[in-house]
């Protein structure tokens, strides 16, 4: 039979986990705004962004409560921490998710743009980080967490990839620019996206290990 | 569940130990409550021994100043205790005089039924010193050392009885390095006591471990991390982990420590 605290404990992790689920559902939803043309689909990101902004309110009131009625220390007080942090960087994923939103429903009013493809592969490899991130912290998986840490460098240069073939396609026509910048901006987000969820991974890394690797190759 | 890697560094060595406790095995009669203890307690340091109840750390504390002399069944079976490299239970070493080097603090504040003076002063009575102006001197000492001095300066010939808990134990504190000791045993010394009189007796010991070295037996885990440098974990009468009280209660070594100090054990 569990402990009264570790249903507690377990609370906190379930918040982070409906969490996570709902900045994927986001980031999944936005990047089919992108691709689908489908201004819906954006509002429907928009429209879940605060319900996510509240589950970081309330995880952090979860942690606040325990962290005075509990004491708790070693691994417990590590949790204590990284839920909080976990949850902010959803929550700054989820805020990406909406950004990627926005700049949808504007390029939805300008004639479609074909060169866009690589937008979707990056986002699906973001999403992919985020599920391993959440998996290797539910299921205690310290080096799984350690294993997707290099991984955002890959995203960062899908991102350099895009940027420059923006650019140049920006140079060969005026009217690309507008474009060009949405597309930018939203490149731009999925990488910033993919960076929290590298700070996801750190931390879950340091929940299990109790090691501290972050800034370790200068990121 | 990925298992911990274990990559702390050992503790560090003891510089200066002041007790060195060397492969000690220790009876009640046929049952055997310490096993093959071995550990240093830093000089000018707080060591916390933590550990569920009959893990052996009381007895353990008791050992350092052999008041397990005063049980009849209990006897060392293998092993020595020293004292800045003495064995404390050779032949020649006085238990009286051993006990004037190293003070004792009890879970239940014990002051005497005499005044506030007479409690502080009562062992250097005992070793017939009378000197008016000596006296005068070590109380002011020991009750200011004690940060009891100037809540009882106006009134140190009322009983000492008529003080609160906090201020008992205070006195107790008092009358414990009334005598110079080296090295202070606290019984879970706060454990009657409330949070702010509890807060005082901690302050306390923080200041005191610049002149004295401090074991104290403690089973709130928050004290522990609070007061002290060093902290040891018993479990069954062994030895389990002794590292910085820092490293124990942010990511202990041993499975069972983390799951003493976060609440999952047995």
């Amino acid at each position: 039979m569990s402990h009264p605290f570790e249903i507690q404990l377990a609370h906190i992790r379930e918040t982070l986990l409906l969490m996570s689920t709902l900045t994927d559902r986001s980031l999944t939803l936005a990047v089919r705004a992108v691709a689908e043309r489908d201004d819906k689909l954006a509002d429907l990101v928009e429209a879940s962004d605060s319900e996510i902004d509240q589950l970081e309110i309330k995880v952090d009131d979860l942690v606040v409560t325990y962290m005075a009625t509990h004491g708790p220390m070693a691994r417990d007080s590590r949790l204590m921490l990284i839920a909080s942090k976990i949850s902010s960087n959803l929550e700054r994923v989820a805020d990406q998710a909406t950004t990627i939103a926005r700049r949808a429903r504007a390029l939805n009013k300008e004639p479609e743009l074909l060169d866009v493809v690589d937008i979707p592969v990056m986002a699906a490899m973001t999403q992919e980080l985020l599920r391993e991130a959440i998996t290797s912290f539910v299921e205690g998986r310290y080096e799984l967490a350690q294993a997707l840490i290099p991984r955002d460098k890959e995203i960062d240069e899908l991102n350099r990839r895009i940027a420059a073939k923006l650019i140049s396609l920006m140079m060969e026509s005026p009217e690309n620019v507008t474009r060009g910048v949405h597309l930018m901006t939203i490149a731009k987000a999925i990488e910033r996206a993919a960076d929290h969820v590298q700070n996801i991974a750190e931390e879950v890394f340091y929940l299990y290990s109790g090691q501290d690797i972050r800034h370790e190759q200068g990121a | 569940m990925d298992e911990i890697p274990k990559t702390a560094a050992p503790p560090e060595p003891v510089a200066h130990a002041a007790i060195e406790v060397d492969h000690l095995d220790f009876f009640y009669g046929d049952h055997q409550a310490l096993y093959d203890i071995h550990l240093q307690i830093p000089a000018h340091k707080v060591t916390a021994f933590i550990g569920p109840s009959g893990c052996g750390k009381s007895t353990l504390l008791r050992c350092f100043n052999r008041m397990n002399d005063l049980v009849p069944v209990a006897r060392i079976g293998h092993g020595q205790v020293r004292i800045h490299g003495t064995d404390i239970y050779g032949p020649k070493v006085d238990p009286i005089e051993l006990r004037k080097r190293v003070g004792m603090v009890f879970q239940k504040s014990n002051p005497f039924p005499k005044s506030i003076y007479e409690n502080v002063i009562y062992g250097l009575r005992i070793q017939g010193r009378t000197n008016r102006n000596e006296l005068d001197e070590v109380v002011e000492r020991s009750l200011r050392q004690a940060a009891l001095w100037d809540e009882v300066k106006d009134r140190l010939h009322e009983s000492g009885l008529g003080l609160s808990g906090g201020q008992q134990q205070r006195l107790c504190i008092a009358r414990a390095i009334a005598v110079e000791p080296e090295i202070i045993l606290m019984d879970e010394p706060c454990s009657a006591l409330d949070p702010i009189a509890t807060s005082k007796v901690e302050e306390l010991i923080f200041d005191l471990k610049k002149l004295y070295t401090i074991v104290i037996v403690t089973h709130n885990m928050q004290q522990a991390g609070r007061c002290s440098d060093v902290t040891a974990f018993f479990y069954l009468g062994k030895l389990i982990e002794m590292d910085r009280t820092e490293k124990i209660f942010t990511n202990p070594g041993e499975k069972q420590t983390e799951d003493y100090i976060t609440g999952r054990f047995g």
